[in-house]
């Protein structure tokens, strides 16, 4: 038996909840330094950038940290971003390519490695936010604009002739009045040597070939025949495998292990382990690892009988909803406009419902894995799956009982993410790939079973929020009320950057809406979960907007007026979203409600509007009941991101927010009894098969507005729409989810 | 010790009996393209063709596999019809994550050989992998397209 594992970095005995919290505690503020600080301290923080004594650069400017131009004509781009799905690395290529006048099917993109060049975030560095695209559009094309420059005038240099008489043509410099022409590749050794000029002149925007235009992925063949590598297929020499069995209850240890030495005498075992609230074996191929981990018999410390610091051993979901909903303490206000108790007091009619949404996982089809590899010079390799490089540095140095600069991070494409890849308590196996190398002496690769990532992946959190409105004698709102008691993920791992006790991401969607309601009183109370939370695909939006949405129609109900026609009422100041509601109802053929008839039998539609992470979404959902349960047959989703970069990639990722939207609202929960998630793998955890997706209708409208996101907001307006469709069908008002909970009336 | 007939070449395994094909593919003969997405046949990440029919790997052991010809992603363009459904895929930029596709990619080529032009039934009955990202539909059109 080895000895129990325990890294510098964890907190002495027994202690498994505080060491958790020490090594979230240090990621925070690794993020809150790196927000405070000027980008140039950061910079300098973090270790030269290249020699002793390297001016910190200005993120997202200095041309050799991106780009390689490679002999045989290909090029390399260092992204800031990690691709798992969104596009992000075409769109990169995109950018980049256009401004530096190389087709985008040239780049070879990979995720940079941590360092201050790619903190083009705000600041920081991280892929998620839906902020990608957004945040970088600008520096990406300067950066391929000043690294075309160079290329030009190390030809001029090269040509004996002005830079003026020089032209580019997809990875060529041409001087035409001579018939010359300098490849890329020939000039990069000499360009990268030159003094960038960082205001060489942009592309006229009217000539561009590839922004804007439906450029293919530069990643579809690779992965549609097998050759796209994940962190889950990575392979280093003389790599162990590893399984880890986890504590049922989380913050539990395990104190005794009865068979030992039967399992570590299984075909091709290594070793056995314990690890901070997991036991693990260590083999030559991982699925003796598996059988080898799940044959030990372990005893495991007992949970807390009761309480909500930790999962105790009598925790439930239900428990936690009464717990959310019992809450009477006062909020803090989120949003608080005119005179809301007056509104309430000259009210003819008052509309309140109570609504909530589960706990849900992020079900990636990869199933999370890292391998760590300590070399004899000192450093620590690292390759896992993540949004964030520099955090997950910052935490494998500590894990590892080295300093940052130490360790490299490897960030592999991400066979799906949708918010998975932070790091979450101890939601990810990187920590315990570092604790079996240093434990082992050899690179270990540790692969989390499906049954292990339900155990312990990060959860979107369980929400519940308290609805309340003002009518007036003609049926129209004068108030609104919303009471928001849980937590959120801003909250748990960002707490220290938040200006207000109100977690932004336990209220978005519910806060900030466009309609015309003069009084508004919106508040948040924070009652923590002890369950690990985490960031989900279009976050907080992705229950607020199905609840405000829903109570939306439940106010024109109760006030007499059609939900589309009550919305065009509300936004008759509000062009934009106007113009997506008359764009999604013409879309749809027009608006109508019913129920109607259609196919073999009735069918009705619901609408909604969201505004997330800077876009604008309208949706209409069509819905019919089959043997009680929702049949979803169509979304039409009118999408205004201001602007695109590549349409067809945009449409892909509304239609796949729709599929999650749609997937989530009908049959998604994770359920805690005793203290146990109820779900282990895909059979007890459904997600949306084919023979539920919809049809799915997407129209792009560019308004021009400022540029927002795009992988996430596609989701939020789809539950609502279809929680709408089902009232407006079946007369019932579904204010739990997901549907599956309840049996629906006609047919 | 196992003779395994795999994209035509043979190949022999020394590995426990009850070896899932999936690990064997992937740990010993370090064959990626076959992924692993949840071990109980629930996803379909892991299909490859077992004497043409798709079959999810981590349900097969490797005792179980015989005379079976296997096939993988690996070598699916070297098959006539999984040329087509390649070339389908890229047209209609079916993947996303992608994670999903390698067995998806397997379901559509045995839909295929078996029914060159298949209904939409077909396609509902064959085409029963997972997909987080939800390119069902792109899926779909690539299907038909490579039935075309």
């Amino acid at each position: 038996m080895d000895q129990i594992l325990r890294s510098p970095a964890r907190a002495p005995e027994g202690t498994a909840t505080l060491s958790r919290r020490h090594l979230l505690g240090a990621a925070a503020g690794a993020l809150v330094l790196a927000v405070a600080l000027p980008a140039r301290v950061r910079a300098e923080a973090q270790g030269p950038a290249e020699g002793a004594g390297a001016i910190a650069p200005k993120p997202g400017t200095r041309v050799p940290a991106f780009l390689e131009i490679r002999p045989d004509g290909t090029f390399r781009f260092l992204s800031p971003f990690v691709e798992g799905g969104q596009g992000i690395a075409t769109g990169m290529a995109q950018i980049v390519g256009e401004e530096l006048d190389v087709d985008p099917a040239r780049f070879v993109v990979e995720c940079a490695p941590p360092g201050p060049d790619y903190a083009v975030v705000n600041g920081i560095r991280m892929t998620g936010g839906s902020f990608s695209t957004r945040s970088s559009y600008p520096l990406m094309r300067q950066l391929g604009a000043t690294a075309r420059d160079m290329l030009v005038r190390a030809a001029a240099a090269r040509l004996k002739v002005q830079a003026a008489e020089l032209t580019t043509r997809d990875g060529t410099v041409v001087h035409a009045a001579s018939g010359r022409t300098l490849a890329y590749g020939a000039l990069a050794a000499d360009a990268m040597a030159l003094k960038p000029n960082e205001s060489a002149p942009l592309r006229d925007s009217k000539t561009f070939r590839y922004i804007g235009k439906p450029v293919a992925r530069i990643d579809v063949r690779d992965k549609a025949t097998g050759r796209a590598v994940y962190a889950i297929d990575q392979k280093v020499e003389g790599m162990l495998y590893a399984a880890v069995a986890h504590a049922p209850h989380p913050g539990t240890e395990p104190v005794g292990l009865d068979n030992e030495a039967a399992v570590r005498s299984m075909p091709g075992v290594h070793s056995v382990h314990r690890l901070p609230g997991a036991v693990a074996v260590a083999a030559d191929s991982w699925w003796r690892a598996r059988k080898a981990v799940e044959a030990l018999t372990v005893r495991w410390s007992a949970p807390k009988a009761t309480g909500l610091d930790t999962v105790a051993a009598d925790f439930s979901s239900d428990g936690l909803l009464a717990v959310l909903k019992a809450s009477a303490e006062a909020g803090h206000a989120a949003e608080a406009e005119g005179d809301v108790t007056g509104a309430f007091a000259r009210a003819a009619k008052v509309v309140e419902a109570e609504y909530a949404a589960p706990y849900l996982a992020h079900a990636q089809l990869e199933p999370p894995s890292s391998i760590a590899r300590f070399n004899p010079d000192g450093t620590l390799d690292v390759w896992l799956p993540n949004q964030m490089p520099e955090l997950f540095q910052g935490i494998s140095a500590k894990v590892a009982g080295v300093s940052p600069d130490k360790v490299r991070i490897h960030s592999p494409m991400l066979g799906g993410f949708f918010g998975r890849h932070f790091p979450y308590d101890s939601g990810n196996p990187f920590p315990q790939a570092i604790l079996l190398a240093k434990a082992t002496g050899r690179p270990v690769k540790v692969l989390w079973s499906r049954e292990e990532e339900f155990a312990r992946d990060g959860l979107r959190p369980l929400s519940f929020s308290r609805f309340r409105a003002a009518l007036d004698a003609a049926g129209n709102p004068t108030a609104i009320e919303v009471r928001t008691v849980g937590e959120g993920p801003i909250g748990r791992y960002f707490g220290a950057l938040m200006k207000t006790p109100v977690d932004p991401s336990a209220v978005e969607g519910i806060v900030e809406k466009p309609y015309a309601i003069a009084n508004r009183r919106m508040t948040f109370t924070k009652v923590a979960h002890p369950v690990t939370i985490a960031f989900w695909r279009s976050v907080g939006h992705s229950m607020n907007d199905a609840f405000y949405e829903s109570f939306l129609d439940e106010v024109a109900q109760a006030g007499g007026h059609d939900p589309f026609e009550l919305r065009m009422t509300l936004l008759k100041d509000k062009p934009r979203h106007l113009r997506l509601l008359r764009e999604v109802a013409d879309l749809a053929g027009g608006w109508r409600r019913g129920p109607y008839a259609a196919g073999a039998g009735q069918r009705a539609r619901g609408v909604s509007l969201a505004s997330p992470f800077g876009s604008e979404t309208a949706t209409i959902a069509e819905v019919s009941v089959e043997g009680g349960e929702a049949r979803v047959h169509n979304l039409w989703i009118a999408f205004d991101p201001g602007s695109v970069v590549n349409p067809a990639i945009v449409k892909a990722q509304v239609e796949s927010a729709a599929a999650l939207g749609t997937s989530s609202v009908l049959f998604e929960q994770i359920v805690y009894r005793d203290g146990l998630r109820q779900s282990r793998n895909f059979d007890t955890y459904p997600i949306l098969r084919r023979e539920h997706m919809p049809a799915v209708h997407v129209r792009i409208v560019e308004s021009g507005a400022p540029m927002g996101g795009v992988g996430e907001p596609g989701l939020p307006g789809v539950p609502s729409a279809i929680l709408n469709a089902i009232a407006a069908l079946t007369g019932q008002r579904i204010r739990s989810l997901p549907v599956a909970n309840t049996k629906l009336a006609g047919a | 010790m196992f003779d395994l007939t795999i994209n035509g070449q043979s190949r022999r395994v020394d590995v426990e009996p009850d070896t899932p094909l999936l690990w064997v593919l992937r740990d010993t003969l370090g064959m990626t393209g076959t992924k692993y997405g949840c071990g109980i046949a629930q996803c379909g990440a892991c299909t490859v063709l077992m004497d043409g029919q798709a079959t999810r790997s981590c349900q097969v052991t490797v005792d179980s596999i015989g005379a079976a010809k296997v096939e993988t992603i690996e070598a699916v363009e070297a098959d006539p019809v999984g040329r087509k459904v390649v070339a389908a895929w890229i047209a209609a930029q079916v993947p996303q994550c992608g994670y999903c596709q390698s067995g998806q990619v397997m379901a559509a080529t045995a839909l295929l050989r078996e029914t060159p032009k298949p209904s939409d039934d077909d396609i509902a009955g064959a085409m029963t992998n997972l997909c987080r990202c939800g390119t069902y539909n792109a899926i779909a059109a690539a299907v038909r397209h490579a039935a075309a």
